[in-house]
């Protein structure tokens, strides 16, 4: 492989310090301000800090409402994570396979992920409304069947589809392109052997698409738990009963609503770990050993 | 002297530079208030600048209470906070101890103004006041619970006058279901209005310690008080279909259905009143009462909600003289009329009300009925236990509440058992605050 090399490293230097620069002022100065606060007690307007070692870490982890966060967090990310891939999986086989229409939805599909999460939140809510919106003609249907504002249960699937929708388009163009790089002869030579349609697509697509679905997966899931706080927000607000209450969407209600910033603070930095973990994870093990070609 | 003569050259650049007008002092407000409320108080802003010469004030709508408190401590933190913030009643107890403001009673006697701290409703001032009863923050939009009654469908189901007491409440919404409506009370779980009020109102304490007012390290006590007899009450009456619970997530919030003729009481602050007001059909009969309180027991006062002015510390001391002149601007009897007459909100000092009252504002519509908060406010003189609440944690302490009744609502525990839960993490909260703020104590 080729590489460039600059033989001035002062040159080289100079033209990603302002790259750096903003690295580190919006990522790294802001992280290791939580993680200062996190081993400490942090008073919300300044005016004095006491260091605690890990008091704060020991009384989120032994505290049960924070593993309650935890768990609704990982099945929020399982099912937006399954259904967002899912989707939008079927979605782009059959955009791959050249139907008619397939050059509008090629771009159509991409459209939901210039949504701002709130909006998607504010469109979902409308739809999910169990009184005014869309879903209360089920209500009108079958009364009491759907009740988002006291069920967690229809909360959560409320939120998860949401945010597997927002998620579809992203996934989408990857698969898409994914698709679109196999070679055609591979998919000719099985039609004529014999292969029908669904028959191509599992043995032959789909297995090709493996080093795109472990990365989209990772994406995903690191997404769910980190980019959920715009719709939780406006269509539950954590609720009924912290039925939707996600880790990121608690952090920003200790800290931010509750001014409880070093309790918050460790839970950022735990949250933190974690998707450093999936990253770390998807690097190492994924990107090497999931090749087929 | 060097320093004279510097000082006459500057000023006579000074009057060769700016010959029309001396340079105004200019400082900074931020408010929560948003949507029509927020462009009442950029009106006042507007008008407190057109009234005299001396200061401009730049008033920055936050879009909420909650943001307006945080975007202030964090540009507190960079130095970069405005003169005066609006802070709403939970913010209270953090702002206390931080002890970073210039308590306004201290400041209008440092400059010489005098604000006659008396004329100011006890029940509105005591809530902004340190234990010894200086006032640390001026009063501004104020308001308190009251109930919403369509007496179309009171009548409709036979009965004339607003219920005094739960018992009739529990009647009436009886009644009216009787009659054939589907929705006799709209209900969201509120603890301004279900924990707040309703304890001062008969007189229970929410917390130990006088409602922590004279120790941080407090407990909360409303596990143990009539409030449990309340809740339990609305559970039965949910699950005998005479409240519907209705929240903005679900579609129309308790005032909207209220407002729309879906529901025939709701129970929420006197600010309401404005937008019920502008809603409700032309032909639509209603009106507002106080909070009922259980048959057998004493009414008390209630207490205020809104927000108040806090002086931020660290600015100079002609933005100060700024920011008194402008706190001195709105506690004019014709500001509080302009505030008043615009929003639901009420006057704060009875100087203000008493104009109202003697112009005849309150005797008819559009602002009839927005006395009963006063008198609601006043009902007694406040006492130990109604003068109000200063928790560490408020903000955490009001959301265990409202997720812990939205369990029991929901049918997951009893009712007792998540009061009981909501108070143990409560008193979690609190014990972390007071950790925080290790040998303070509220001032």
């Amino acid at each position: 492989m080729r590489r460039a090399y600059f033989k001035n490293n002062w040159i080289a230097a100079l033209v990603v310090a302002p790259q750096l620069m903003i690295i580190f002022v919006f990522f790294y100065w802001p992280t290791s301000q939580a993680l200062y606060w996190a081993f400490t007690l942090e008073q919300p307007w300044g005016g004095g800090n006491e260091w605690v070692g890990f008091e704060n870490f020991r009384t989120i982890l032994n505290d049960g409402r924070y593993w309650d966060s935890v768990w609704v967090s990982c099945v929020y990310a399982f099912f937006t994570t399954a259904l967002a891939m899912g989707m939008s999986l079927i979605l782009a086989l059959f955009a791959d396979r050249q139907l008619r229409g397939y050059r509008f939805f090629r771009v159509g599909m991409i459209w939901p992920y210039a949504i701002a999460a709130p909006a998607v939140g504010l469109a979902f809510r409308f739809i999910f409304n169990p009184s005014a919106g869309v879903a209360s003609y089920l209500n009108l249907a079958f009364p009491g069947v759907w009740d988002p504002i006291l069920n967690g249960d229809h909360a959560m699937a409320m939120i998860v589809f949401a945010g597997a929708w927002k998620q579809v388009a992203y996934n989408f163009i990857f698969f898409l392109a994914a698709l679109q790089s196999i070679p055609r002869s591979l998919l000719e030579a099985g039609a004529i052997d014999g292969a029908r349609v669904l028959r191509r697509m599992l043995d032959i697509q789909l297995p090709l698409l493996a080093p795109t679905f472990f990365f989209v997966l990772v994406i995903n899931i690191t997404d769910s738990f980190t980019d959920s706080f715009g719709i939780v927000d406006t269509m539950t607000g954590g609720g009924p009963a912290r039925a939707t209450n996600l880790m990121v969407y608690k952090i920003y209600e200790d800290g931010f609503r509750g001014l409880d910033y070093s309790g918050a603070a460790a839970q950022s930095i735990i949250l933190m770990v974690l998707v450093v973990a999936l990253t770390v994870f998807q690097f190492r093990f994924i990107e090497r050993k999931v090749h087929y070609s | 002297m060097q320093k004279s003569t510097l000082s006459v050259i500057a000023l006579c650049a000074a009057a060769v530079a700016s010959p029309a007008a001396a340079e105004k002092t200019k400082f900074e407000y931020w408010y929560g208030l948003d949507g029509y409320l927020g462009e009442v108080v950029q009106q006042t802003c507007a008008r407190f600048n057109e009234s005299q010469d001396d200061y401009e004030i730049t008033c920055v709508g936050q879009g909420g209470y909650a943001t307006a408190v945080q975007n202030t401590i964090a540009a507190f933190r960079a130095n970069q906070h405005p003169t005066i913030v609006q802070a709403y009643d939970a913010g209270t107890a953090d702002l206390m101890l931080s002890g970073q403001f210039y308590p306004v009673q201290q400041m209008m006697a440092d400059f010489d103004i005098d604000v006659d701290w008396d004329d100011y409703f006890p029940g509105i001032s005591n809530y902004y006041a340190s234990s010894k009863g200086e006032l640390f923050s001026m009063p501004f939009n104020s308001s308190t619970a009251v109930m919403y009654i369509n007496y179309d469908d009171l009548k409709a189901a036979g009965i004339d006058t607003a219920p005094a007491t739960w018992e009739e409440f529990d009647t009436a919404i009886r009644a009216i279901k009787a009659n054939g409506k589907a929705c006799p009370y709209a209900y969201a779980p509120d603890s301004w209005v279900d924990l707040e009020q309703f304890s001062m109102a008969h007189n229970v304490p929410v917390a130990s310690n006088d409602n922590g007012y004279s120790d941080i390290n407090s407990e909360l006590l409303f596990n143990t008080t009539l409030h449990v007899r309340h809740m339990e009450d609305i559970i039965r009456w949910k699950d005998e279909g005479l409240l519907q619970i209705r929240t903005t997530q679900g579609g129309l919030n308790t005032r909207d259905s209220f407002a729309q003729g879906e529901c025939s009481f709701y129970f929420g602050s006197i600010a309401g009143h404005q937008t019920v007001t502008n809603t409700a059909p032309a032909d639509m009969t209603w009106g507002v009462a106080m909070l009922p309180v259980f048959e057998g027991t004493e009414r008390h006062n209630t207490v205020v909600g809104g927000a108040s002015l806090w002086v931020l510390a660290g600015k100079t001391e002609e933005e100060y003289r700024g920011a008194a002149a402008y706190l001195k601007f709105l506690a004019t009897p014709e500001s509080e009329k302009f505030w008043a007459s615009n929003t639901g909100y009420i006057p704060v000092t009875r100087t203000g009300f008493e104009s109202l009252v003697e112009e005849g504002f309150y005797n008819n519509p559009p602002y009839k009925g927005r006395e009963v908060a006063l008198e609601s406010l006043t009902y007694t003189k406040p006492n130990n236990l109604t003068r109000g609440i200063r928790l560490g944690g408020f903000i955490q302490i009001r959301s265990e509440w409202n997720n812990e009744v939205q369990a029991a609502l929901a049918g997951q525990k009893t009712m007792q058992e998540a009061l009981d839960t909501a108070v143990a993490r409560g008193n979690a909260a609190i014990a972390k605050f007071a950790r925080t703020y290790k040998g303070k104590q509220f001032p």
